[in-house]
């Protein structure tokens, strides 16, 4: 069943974006990558005498990923813009992941900066993917500003709590025209899969992945459970009955 | 004259270009982006871009991350 993935024109067959962050080593984010069948991979912009030469771009590059830069780590706008037009000389990519987050606690973003970076980005000619809340108003003002898609949280990054608002993000996939992402939060397998069925297009996760005990396993069953949420979200469920129905005839 | 380079105080000859800061801090050949007073410097420009005196410069490239 042909059922690309289009975000600003450009088609993906896999619906798994993955980050690359907290894997152990290359060796074991390669098997994860491959297994999770991954065609866009983000990627964090550092200062080069602190991280060195990782070799991830490389990686990405020899399994055919797409790589998309974000702009982790920035509390402001202006920092955001600039980390994301270092990335565009760097990388040679106007996509960008756009991340503003308040504090180191929650890493929840800051609604105010994001709008405002994103609003910056787009006038810029970036294609802007923002990690937002799982705000619906917030979700409707990124995308009427230009952006390509609007990534919610389903709980704050890393914490692996799944998706903690499950209507609101069903109220953000109702009303959007671009593709929305559920990112950050996921758990395992039935989180993703949960929000393939509550509409939305993708799902971008990494530390679910990259922390699991068995990474490359997990990557599978992430390629799965998205594919399976999406199946059945097209596939339309059944409505909930309160009552028993028998699927025998009668004797 | 001094700079800073990705947040360390450096002693730098007059004239220092930013493409030599970018190979004195063992940058990569590909993957790399510098910024001069929180402005971005196109690679073709590396040459030609002298450090000013108390100039901030940031050379970043892409790590695992998100």
């Amino acid at each position: 069943m042909d059922d690309p993935l289009i975000i600003a024109g450009r088609e993906f067959r896999s619906r798994l974006i993955t980050g690359t962050g907290g894997a152990a080593n290359l060796s074991v984010l390669e098997r994860a990558l491959v297994a999770s069948g991954t065609e866009l991979t983000t990627v964090a912009m550092r200062r080069v005498d602190s991280a060195g030469q990782t070799g991830v771009l490389e990686l990405l590059r020899r399994l055919g990923i797409e790589v998309l830069p974000n702009t982790a780590g920035c509390r402001t706008s202006a920092e955001a813009v600039l980390t994301a037009q270092l990335a565009r000389e760097a990388l040679e990519t106007n996509w960008v992941k756009l991340e503003v987050v308040h504090d180191e606690e929650t890493l929840l973003p800051d609604p105010v900066e994001l709008l405002d970076a994103a609003e910056r980005l787009v006038n810029d000619g970036f294609v802007v993917l923002p990690y937002t809340n799982d705000d619906p108003v917030l979700a409707l003002k990124l995308q009427d500003i230009g952006c390509a898609t609007v990534m919610p949280l389903g709980s704050p990054i890393g914490t692996g709590l799944g998706i903690r608002n499950p209507h609101n993000i069903e109220l953000i996939t109702s009303r959007a025209s671009v593709p929305v992402v559920l990112d950050a939060g996921i758990g395992t397998a039935s989180d993703a899969a949960l929000a393939m069925e509550l509409g939305c297009s993708a799902v971008l996760l990494a530390t679910a992945v990259t922390r699991a005990q068995d990474p490359e396993r997990m990557g599978a069953a992430m390629r799965c459970a998205v594919e399976g949420g999406r199946l059945a979200r097209l596939a339309g469920r059944i409505p909930q009955r309160f009552w028993a129905q028998a699927s025998s005839p009668k004797v | 004259m001094k700079a800073q380079v990705n947040g360390t105080a450096r002693d730098l000859a007059d004239g220092t270009s930013v493409a030599a800061v970018v190979s004195l801090v063992g940058a990569p050949a590909s993957g790399v982006a510098v910024a001069l007073d929180g402005a971005v410097v196109p690679r073709a420009l590396w040459d030609k871009t002298i450090v000013p005196d108390g100039g901030v410069v940031e050379v970043l490239t892409a790590v695992q991350g998100g």
